[in-house]
């Protein structure tokens, strides 16, 4: 028994400081699937606008072409993304179809979110015209975000992207890499130009950006959206084997990729991740790790530790 | 692309696999009941290769070439990958070659004479045409999904590279080198997608390639002789 309030005080314990050391996180109240518990949110460092720590991705998974059943499929994870409080949607011109599908929920659903995309074209003449046909695909007035993709003519494409900025055609501006390419010319980036966002790869297993990129967008104020969190779902597929570690109870996870979820929104660096999935059930499994308390640094060494074996 | 050492097959992938044999299932019943059709004309193409019909055997390739880059690669698989309207333009490069060279030049001549390598390239087409639509069934992907020649790329291709590979001269390269490729193209596709079907364009491509190869080295020994 005494042992068991000792346990008991240690989580409590864990779970305040990890509170007190995410200070600068925001809680809003949960919206939706009787969530009493408030949504944790970050500041886009450059507004102060809050983010719900997890967002939706759509490679991959939004790219279901004209097929009107997987269509409505993905209309609905977004209405269930949106209903548990979720804003930012993520898409790219590379994606195939999923900007078109991205507008279908929109519009189906009379959803309203984030709306964050990329430009990804060689020719940096063309990004207008390029950026112009993924906000008509979206079937947005403008989107809120708009990033360069993996570094791809980044020079023209900044310019473009910045100019927009001060028209007030686009709100934030960013650049994007996936799994760690690039990052010395995208820390360049970072440290010259005036961005809102970068978005990269992190995970437990990937944690390459914790060394230069996550404390140069710290101090450069630049928000931070994680792509592949749980590696294309290979990360998960290989933890499904390994049963859910007891200390997963103590910051309210039911399931590894809300231990994976939660390791990342434990970076103090880390604005949010955008998960991708074609499933309501996960989606919504997945906004349930944006409640409760974040990982201290202890048990952040644990998960890596759990995860990486 | 730089840092190019870093990216794997995977990261080429656009959708998933059920994305992907959910788009053969529309497509297929977009156009039932052209398998029926064809399978027929594949079956065909066999028998007048072996009638040494080179006219007429180019003429349907050419035509089924035609349909896999209208009707599969532009309005179908480009829906999913941004990459189907080149696929489409070197489908149609490839119907347009077998036009003028071998139904209206007239430079497909079958051989005459049989032997193993004719019966081998003869087995890989029946495979390609008779075979492949039962492929995604006993895949586990049910018949909705099936895989016919002249419809979908992957055996009209397989076909080609078999009933090539019997043509006589250098003409044989000049079409066989996008088949060919294709084959790679499939065979990567399907790895990716982590499909134990990938096998069936690696292997068949690759024997129909040996067999071509063996006949350019027997045709280079004969005409030394």
């Amino acid at each position: 028994m005494a042992s068991e309030n000792k346990a008991m005080r240690h989580a409590r314990r864990r779970i305040l400081h990890a509170a007190a050391a995410s200070a600068t996180l925001g809680l809003l109240p949960g919206i939706g699937y009787g969530q009493a518990r408030p949504l944790l949110t970050r500041p886009i460092p450059s507004s102060g606008e809050p983010l719900p720590v997890v967002g939706l991705g759509s490679w991959i998974t939004f790219n279901v072409g004209n097929d009107p059943v997987a269509r409505d499929a993905c209309a609905n994870v977004m209405r269930a993304f949106v209903g548990a409080g979720g804003r930012m949607i993520d898409s790219s011109p590379m994606y195939g179809s999923s900007q078109d599908v991205i507008g279908h929920g929109l519009r189906k659903h009379a959803l309203r979110v984030f709306s964050a995309d990329k430009v990804w074209i060689s020719s940096g003449e063309r990004g207008r015209e390029q950026i112009e046909q993924s906000r008509a695909r979206w079937q947005v007035p403008r989107f809120d975000l708009l990033q360069v993709h993996n570094l791809l003519a980044w020079q023209p494409h900044l310019a473009t992207l910045l100019a927009m900025k001060a028209s007030g055609a686009i709100r934030y501006v960013g650049i994007t890499t996936s799994e760690g390419r690039r990052h010395r010319e995208f820390e360049q980036v970072m440290r010259s130009h005036p961005i809102d966002f970068v978005q990269v790869t992190y995970n437990p297993l990937d944690r390459e950006v914790e060394e230069r990129i996550l404390p140069i967008a710290r101090d450069h104020r630049i928000a931070v959206i994680v792509n592949r969190p749980f590696r294309e779902g290979a990360l998960l597929r290989a933890l499904a084997r390994e049963p859910l570690p007891p200390w997963a109870a103590e910051i309210g996870c039911t399931s590894w990729a809300q231990v994976v979820l939660k390791f990342i929104a434990s970076h103090p660096a880390v604005t949010c991740a955008i998960p991708a999935t074609t499933s309501v059930a996960h989606v919504v499994e997945n906004m349930a790790a944006a409640h409760g308390p974040l990982p201290d640094e202890t048990l952040r060494k644990r998960i890596v530790a759990a995860v990486d074996r | 692309m730089s840092e190019w050492w870093t990216y794997t097959l995977s990261d080429f992938l656009l959708f998933s696999p059920r994305t992907y044999y959910r788009l053969l299932e529309l497509y297929n019943l977009a156009v039932w009941p052209l398998q029926v059709v064809g399978v027929v004309v594949g079956l065909a193409a066999i028998a007048l290769s072996l009638g040494s019909r080179g006219r007429l055997v180019s003429l349907s390739l050419a035509l089924s070439w035609l349909w896999v880059a209208w009707a599969f690669h532009a309005r179908h698989y480009a829906q999913i990958n941004w990459a189907a309207p080149w696929f489409a333009a070197a489908f149609a490069i490839q119907a347009a070659a077998l036009l003028t060279l071998g139904t209206i030049a007239g430079r497909l001549h079958f051989r005459v004479e049989r032997d193993a390598r004719t019966w081998l390239a003869m087995g890989l087409a029946a495979i390609a045409v008779a075979g492949y639509p039962l492929v995604a069934p006993l895949a586990g992907h049910g018949w909705a999904s099936a895989e016919t020649f002249g419809l979908t790329p992957d055996p009209t291709a397989l076909a080609t590279v078999a009933l090539v590979s019997q043509v006589r001269g250098n003409v044989r390269w000049l079409l066989l080198a996008l088949p060919l490729a294709w084959c790679a193209i499939a065979a990567a596709t399907l790895w990716a997608m982590e499909s134990p079907t990938a096998v069936l364009p690696t292997l068949l491509g690759l024997a129909g390639a040996l067999v071509a190869s063996g006949r350019s080295r027997s045709d280079a020994l004969r005409s030394a002789s």
